[in-house]
């Protein structure tokens, strides 16, 4: 290999696309068992405007750049990206001053249109928000994507122009000789490559460790959030902030591309890596916070609450450097909020880094940017519906019914780029069982196509690999395989 | 049967082919509309609706004076719909309802064989069912292991599939379909280990609870909820705490369970997703369409029966509303909006909901309320007025909130209204 990339959040699918533009073998590598299974999985899934960090950080370089770059790349990807623009709600005098600091940030960073506007305008704009606001920033390039689709089509995208994607591949150890590296996972696999990019988000201090550099330190900050029903998803249409504190950019309210309505997050400093279990006190602190900025909001609509972990680092800033320690490595590392709008620029100057290391960069003569995506049978025409059923009447069969997916949708899933390997991976490519019903008349025929198409008895069909199975045996005098 | 088309004109289309809708289509048929004129869309590949997964007996006691299973119930009517050749497409899911300037209705629907089709009709009788509460709207707090189902879903697997779910089983909340499970999931050699129930009664049938809990030795903790799912990959346990007047889970109350499996069975939601997209206005109570005593609803022509209007306990009363709104279906096409006077039916006190929400006058035969009380009430009578006289007047025992009651008030006592509205109230003895 030339390169190979560890983690395949939306930080390393997108560098391993970047690299797929070039005549280079690149593998992309996860120890979970698919993409997107960590921060990348669970954040506020907005694309920030960039006022918020600090001028003349990397931070502000990247968000403002990527942010930037996100047109082009969702269209290229097909993945739904709409700049709904942000506003951020003060509500006192002091709100007010944090609007003016965040509005001079602003414009040193670069954010086009940011503006100051007054309570009654804001209101005008967002008749739904407190009346309490005395004033708000707005800046129009704020926009709401959703986070594991993005990594999903870049994943997809790298593979489709012959990146290898290794789920399942957890580095538990690596070594340096002869001017290449040998990672080893834990079961026992190996790969071999001249250079190595660390995008392992959360665990890229450790993987750094493992790699002889233990000159980096991630602590994972917890965030709690409500997803609400689609008829709340317009409420607001900008994303809704507070002004932000040391701990964060504030409760949110806003919608998402998929039309709901999402509040969060809480934040909380934690040691455990892995805990994304919900608390009681934390969904009742989003609730409460978010009806601050949205008082009608009807929290009676909670149709899911999940919990999502940012890794942050001490210096509060990205880092995105060659390792001081080792050699022919990339160390990408505190990539908190606002990692995912600032991702494309990341994997481009990731990119640039390893050229200056000495990758030689020709680029492929056949490289396809475009990604074909997974059809929306919701989201199109009767003519449009027609025409797909034509070409294949499993697009016909409706499966999820509170979205509206199709057999056709999930059998692409498990097929097409980066394919899915069970129930949760079906559903964040299609949608499947993520509506009111949480999946409770679609899962049982859900599970029957995953079988049937991964061609595995539905026994063990997992919700998300591991010891997640599903169903745990045959009935006394069932379990004829459908 | 009529040739099935991309773009189709038909006089009556039922949505749903479950109890609901089969009884409502015979009772049109049965009342002057010609069977091709009909169409039913169902979106499983068989008629009949959630019954063919309830394979338990205690159906139809009512209706025929004996016990049957599920799928017998729904056999019976699904035969006479063949018999009586009205025609139904299965594995058919209607996307969308609305009206046209015309005052008919168009329907949207898709299925492998036929694609996308689009039906134009005068009547339409809405006949969707419900669907359980899930974990999200229970929000539940702690992590998202595989394990937890709703009691419906695991009843598919268990029963229509032949695969079990788990084998170590806690269930949250008694409503029926939770009873129910656990006693399946007893008898298919899975360990229930408590049933918790939020509220500080059951929302079950009594004879459930004896049968499917009592008998079995299955414990029930009223005014206890889970607090906490635990387990990272598949449930490991869940920790489950008292609750206050106030439904606050009490500190110091907590109890750990172990446990592989989740059920929940917390009520039933009305899916009233094409009735709300109609524009069709709904009842916050009951979640489904405001209606009139021939389950017509606000929209003319469009008629709702079955636990897409209110959740019902007893299949037998699903049929019976489901022929009053195919029968009423009839009707309406062949002589269209004949009654004058609107009275409004305002449930009072303790009294949640009453169906239907408006009597229109003046009334051709009895009709009869169906109601819901909010909590556990002892012997008390049920008052029916209008204006200050008493339209009906009887006591009962006890009343339940699991449990639907309903009285009936005489043709020839509503004939003597000349305005107002009719409350129902109780009185306590």
């Amino acid at each position: 290999m030339d390169v190979a990339v560890i983690g395949a959040g939306v930080v390393g699918a997108l560098i391993a696309r970047e690299l797929s533009r070039y005549e280079l073998d690149v593998c992309l590598l996860e120890k979970a068992d698919d993409v997107a299974m960590g921060t990348s999985k669970a954040n506020s899934a907005i694309i920030h405007a960039g006022f918020d960090c600090q001028p003349g950080s990397v931070m502000a370089k990247m968000n403002v750049r990527g942010n930037a770059m996100m047109d082009q790349l969702t269209r290229e990807l097909s993945v739904p990206f709409k700049r709904n623009g942000s506003m951020v709600l003060a509500f006192n005098e002091e709100d007010v001053r944090t609007l003016e600091t965040l509005l001079d940030r602003g414009v040193k960073n670069g954010v086009p249109g940011v503006r100051i506007v007054s309570g009654d305008q804001a209101r005008e704009m967002e008749p739904n928000i407190s009346g309490d606001a005395v004033a708000a920033l707005v800046a129009p390039s704020g926009g709401i994507i959703c986070p594991y689709e993005l990594t999903i089509a870049a994943a997809g995208n790298a593979m489709d122009n012959g990146v290898r994607l290794h789920t399942g591949f957890e580095v538990t150890d690596a070594e340096f000789s002869d001017g290449v590296w040998t990672l080893t996972s834990a079961a026992g696999d190996r790969v071999q490559a001249n250079y190595i990019v660390n995008a392992a988000g959360l665990f890229s201090d450790q993987v750094a460790a493992l790699m002889g550099d233990d000159g980096y330190h991630v602590f994972p900050r917890r965030g709690e959030y409500l997803l609400l029903d689609r008829d709340q998803g317009k409420m607001v249409s900008h994303t809704i902030f507070q002004c932000p504190s040391a701990m964060g950019k504030g409760i949110l309210v806003t919608p998402t591309v998929d039309g709901n309505l999402l509040l969060g997050p809480t934040s909380e400093n934690r040691e455990d890596r892995e805990d994304t279990a919900t608390t009681a006190e934390g969904l009742a602190t989003v609730a409460r916070l978010a009806s601050k900025s949205v008082p009608s909001v009807n929290l009676r609509a909670v149709i899911t609450s999940f919990t999502g972990l940012r890794s942050c680092s001490s210096g509060h800033d990205f880092i995105i450097e060659p390792s001081k320690k080792r050699p022919q490595l990339v160390e990408i590392t505190g990539i908190e909020s606002p990692g995912l709008s600032s991702a494309p620029a990341i994997a481009e100057y990731a990119v640039s880094l390893l050229k200056e290391m000495g990758l030689a960069l020709h680029a492929k003569a056949d490289f396809n940017p475009i990604r074909r995506p997974i059809p929306r049978f919701r989201e199109m025409n009767i003519e449009q519906r027609r025409a797909l059923i034509e070409e294949d009447a499993r697009f016909g069969q409706i499966i999820c019914r509170c979205e509206t997916v199709t057999e056709g949708e999930i059998v692409r899933a498990l097929h097409q780029n980066p394919p899915a390997h069970d129930l949760d991976g079906v559903k964040r490519r299609t949608r499947t069982g993520m509506g009111r019903c949480n999946g409770g008349f679609c899962t049982p025929q859900a599970v029957e196509i995953i079988a049937r198409e991964l061609g595995i008895p539905i026994e063990q069909v997992t919700k998300c690999g591991g010891e997640s199975r599903l169903l745990v045996g045959k009935t006394k005098e069932g379990g004829l395989d459908a | 049967m009529r040739e099935i088309s991309a773009e189709m004109e038909r006089e009556l289309v039922i949505i749903g082919g479950g109890p609901a809708g089969l009884a409502a289509a015979i009772a049109a048929a049965e009342n002057g509309v010609a069977v091709d004129d009909i169409l039913i869309l169902e979106r499983e590949p068989e008629l009949g609706g959630i019954l063919l997964q309830c394979i338990h007996s205690g159906f139809g006691l009512h209706r025929f004076g004996e016990e049957l299973t599920g799928p017998e119930y729904a056999a019976r009517y699904a035969k006479k719909v063949v018999e009586m050749g009205i025609p139904a497409l299965l594995s058919t899911m209607v996307l969308t309802l609305h009206q046209m300037e015309d005052g008919r209705k168009e329907i949207t629907a898709v299925s492998s064989a036929h694609g996308l089709i689009r039906i134009k009709a005068r009547a339409v009788v809405l006949a969707m069912g419900c669907r359980e509460r899930g974990r999200g709207a229970l929000n539940i707090p702690g992590t998202r292991p595989a394990g937890i189902y709703t009691a419906g879903a695991a009843q598919k697997f268990v029963n229509i599939k032949g695969f079990m779910p788990g084998r170590q089983v806690v269930i949250l909340g008694s409503g029926d379909i939770g009873l129910i499970m656990a006693r399946r999931m007893t008898l298919e050699g899975a360990k229930v280990e408590v049933v918790a129930e939020l509220m500080p009664y059951s929302g079950g049938l009594s004879r459930n609870i004896q049968q499917c809990l009592r008998d079995f030795n299955i414990p029930l903790l009223l005014s206890h909820t889970i607090t906490q799912i635990h387990g990272k990959e598949r449930v490991t346990g869940v920790t489950i705490s008292q609750v206050d007047e106030k439904r606050r889970p009490i500190p110091g109350t907590e109890q750990y369970f172990d446990c592989d499996t989740v059920l929940l069975s917390c009520g039933l939601i009305p899916e009233n997703e094409l009735t709300r997209q109609a524009g069709i206005p709904l009842d916050p109570v009951t979640g489904g369409a405001v209606v009139g005593e021939n389950r017509e609803t606000e929209m003319p022509g469009v008629f709702a029966a079955g636990n897409v209007l209110h959740v019902h306990d007893l299949v037998d009363f699903v049929s019976a509303e489901a022929e009053l709104a195919g029968a009423g279906a009839a009707r309406w096409l062949a002589e269209g909006d004949s009654q004058e006077l609107k009275l409004p039916v305002h449930p009072e006190g303790v009294i949640r909901y009453v169906v239907p929400q408006t009597v229109f006058l003046p009334a051709k035969e009895d009709v009869r309320l169906f109601f819901r009380v909010g909590q556990v009430v002892e012997k008390a009578a049920v008052l029916v007025e209008n204006d200050g006289k008493v339209l009906y007047k009887g006591v009962r025992p006890k009343l339940l909130p699991g449990e639907m009651e309903s009285v009936t008030i005489k043709a020839e006592a509503l004939a003597e209204i000349e305005s107002g509205q009719l409350t129902v109230r109780l009185e306590k003895r």
